[in-house]
């Protein structure tokens, strides 16, 4: 099953290394990854979205706990959450499919955000169903490059 | 108060309550080693290699408790650290090793002698620093010993460019540690100790699993009185050894691969298993699906990783065993003590049967050559059981463990986790500079002994007076055991052809040499090499043929034991 742990550290020198280190020696996997700093200096926020059984990500959540710049780890799956995730994508677009293209951008209020004589790119964001919906009505027209934030969360409300 | 960095370095090494260093100088450090000469309060023991240095200061934690201290230089210097660092990583040993690194600049340049030693270290320390600026080193130093020495404890590696040896700055040593990302819990919580002697109190063949974590936390009077008060039959791991006294009615042996017949048959009976300071190890549980099948599992442990990580438990305690023992005795009732006691005599009677029809045991000589088990027998006898033991790994490792019983804690010294051959020698060296009074003993093989026997000229540079007792079967004896059951016998590599000549070696080097040939000498030839002053080899030939038995294989669960 996939959970997304949000591990919030101490911005310190080789941090992530320690962090990315604990899942590459212990074979844990890591599907996506996003680090920055937060609302206080020095403290970075990292989203990890990771796949195990219940004793593997326990493991993961403890393992994250035990490096001593790690100030704080929750594994958010189960809470009530706002995902997002921000994807740069270029599609090929000629004078046949760029009013398709644009119409598609227009449903997924995504934006182009530079255009090229056979190509657009286009940012949307969103959570991981509309994102995975919008590149697939993409995909007909040949996908040319994607780059990807990875997913970041954070528990609605209080 | 302005001073230059490797001057801070050792005014706070002082100041932090250091005796001992183990080290080797070097160009990145050479500034250590200047503020280090002929200092009035820091022993400086020179090393011939810094894996040994490491070893060293590893023996020395382990036999003092206190924590063990390295200096090395920058790149090579560094790298052979690595293998020490991880030994004592595994086993939870506290240490502190401080790197010489490369001048702050040509970080990164490849520069002579210039290795990353952080990155290299990181997945085998609990923690490690580069110290980037000459005044917050007196606070990196103060944190790694608290690091080192507090939780579970474990290796931390110091990272000092030389720069920052070199420049004046302010000497500041913080007086608290303050780390918003380190709080171990050491008070175990009373919910869950209740939860536990309530498995305890409705089980009937309890069995208590004694792990390394005994003897870290110095709690071994408590778990004899538990034990005691609870008549619990008690297995020790190869890291529990003299955690709970080996000659004690109630202790049943090492379990696991090569632990007796009693204990492996006990856990795998038991109703309740309460693990304390101990990690389910692979070498411990055989087939892990299949360990201790009947019973519930209690596991107390500082480390909350160490719980769940291998098998499913019933009641997690995390906390200090210290801590969570005493809450135990304090919370057992004296009249259900005695009515758990007595309920225990039909179990006892089980495990008693156990170790009647299958002892620990070995077929006596032949043909006139010496069994390694009685060599360790004759160490146990005439010692009287009252030496440190340190050992290299293997079979030798296995027989120091079957066949000589450990009453106190901190006297058994090995490589458990990392299994690491040449650690002995470097271990009992760094132990017998903790303790000079004691007698300090390797029990080695000749492979292993091998691996490290350089540190006997830093044994008889400081005369730091160990014995190292040669179980020489001319062969690399665990390996070739696996061969001899698991690959048709085919010895590959095993066979050494070409040992050297260790009683001319430990004279050369400028030690005494002793040699025992026939099992009538060995008694004698022990007496004397142990009565002799000064660092001592004593190489015994055994039977090449010999196997440490009972032994589970790979994959099998704990009752399916090859026996004698």
């Amino acid at each position: 099953m996939r959970h997304t742990i949000s591990v919030v550290v101490e911005n310190e020198f080789g941090v992530l290394s320690r962090v990315v280190g604990l899942f590459s020696g212990r074979g844990f996997n890591i599907e996506s990854l996003c680090v920055a700093e937060t609302e206080e200096p020095g403290i970075s926020r990292i989203t990890i979205v990771t796949a195990g059984n219940k004793q593997i990500v326990e493991q993961i959540l403890k393992q994250l706990n035990k490096l001593i710049p790690v100030l704080k780890v929750s594994d958010l799956t189960g809470y009530d959450t706002v995902d997002r995730e921000l994807v740069l994508v270029k599609v090929k677009a000629d004078n046949d499919t760029k009013p398709e293209v644009m119409r598609l951008t227009d449903i997924f209020r995504a934006k182009i955000v530079d255009a090229a004589p056979r190509s657009y790119t286009i940012e949307v964001t969103g959570e991981e169903k509309k994102i995975n919906a919008f590149l697939q009505l993409l995909r007909p027209f040949g996908i040319k490059e994607i780059a990807r934030t990875g997913k970041i969360a954070i528990v609605r409300g209080t | 108060m302005q001073m230059s960095g490797a001057g801070i370095f050792v005014k706070t090494l002082v100041d932090l309550g250091v005796e001992v260093v183990f080290g080797y100088p070097g160009g990145a450090v050479l500034n250590i080693y200047d503020a280090l000469f002929q200092h009035a309060k820091i022993r400086h023991v020179l090393c011939r290699h810094e894996q040994g240095a490491v070893h060293m200061a590893d023996g020395y934690a382990r036999a003092s408790g206190k924590t063990g201290v390295c200096v090395v230089t920058s790149g090579p210097g560094a790298t052979n650290t690595v293998t020490g660092v991880a030994t004592a990583y595994m086993d939870s040993i506290p240490l502190v090793v401080f790197s010489g690194q490369v001048p702050t600049l040509l970080i990164g340049n490849d520069a002579f002698q210039e290795a990353d030693i952080v990155g290299i270290s990181r997945p085998c320390t609990k923690h490690n620093y580069l110290v980037k600026d000459g005044k917050e080193l007196p606070r990196i130093m103060k944190e790694a010993f608290y690091i080192a020495s507090t939780g579970r404890p474990g290796p931390v590696l110091v990272d000092i460019p030389k720069d920052i040896l070199i420049n004046p700055a302010p000497y500041n040593l913080p007086k608290e540690v303050s780390l918003r990302g380190y709080n171990p819990n050491y008070e175990g919580h009373p919910k869950q100790v209740e939860s536990a002697l309530k498995l305890i109190n409705e089980s009937s063949k309890p069995v208590v699993y004694a792990g390394g974590g005994v003897i870290l936390s110095n709690a071994s009077a408590e778990l004899l009185e538990l034990v005691h008060l609870l008549s619990l039959p008690v297995t020790t791991t190869l890291m529990g050894m003299g955690g709970f006294p080996g000659s004690d009615p109630l202790h049943l042996g090492m379990l696991g691969m090569h632990g007796t017949y009693t204990a492996n048959m006990a856990v795998s009976h038991a109703d309740v298993v309460l693990a304390v300071g101990a990690r389910f190890d692979d070498r411990v549980t055989g087939k892990v699906d299949e360990f201790a099948p009947h019973a519930k599992i209690i596991h107390v442990d500082i480390d909350p990783t160490s719980i769940q990580k291998n098998v499913r438990v019933d009641v997690p305690i995390v906390g200090d065993l210290k801590d969570v023992m005493r809450k135990m005795i304090k919370a057992v009732k004296a009249k259900e003590a005695a009515a758990y006691r007595k309920k225990m005599t039909e179990w006892r009677r089980q495990i008693n049967a156990w170790a009647k029809t299958h002892p620990l045991t070995y077929k006596p000589s032949a043909n006139g050559r010496i069994k390694p088990q009685y060599v360790v027998e004759q160490i146990y006898k005439i010692t009287k059981g009252d030496a440190i033991i340190t050992t290299e790994v293997g079979q030798n490792q296995m027989w120091a463990a079957q066949f000589h019983a450990f009453d106190k804690p901190r006297t058994f010294l090995t490589s458990g986790g990392l299994g690491t051959m040449g650690y002995g020698l470097p271990a009992a060296i760094g132990a017998q500079v903790a303790m000079p009074e004691k007698l300090v003993i390797d029990i080695a093989g000749d492979g292993s002994i091998q691996m490290n026997i350089q540190e006997l000229a830093t044994a008889v540079q400081f005369q730091v007076p160990v014995k190292v007792v040669i179980l020489n079967n001319r062969a690399l004896g665990m390996v070739r055991q696996w061969q001899e059951l698991f690959f048709q016998g085919k010895h590959s590599e095993t066979i050494q052809p070409n040992i050297p000549d260790f009683v001319m070696l430990a004279e050369a080097y400028g030690a005494k040499g002793f040699r025992a040939t026939q099992p009538g000498e060995v008694p004698a030839v022990l007496k004397k090499a142990f009565a002799a002053s000064g660092p001592v080899v004593i190489d015994v030939e055994v039977d090449q043929e010999e196997m440490v038995y009972p032994m589970v294989p790979v994959g099998a669960p704990l009752t399916k034991m090859l026996l004698v």
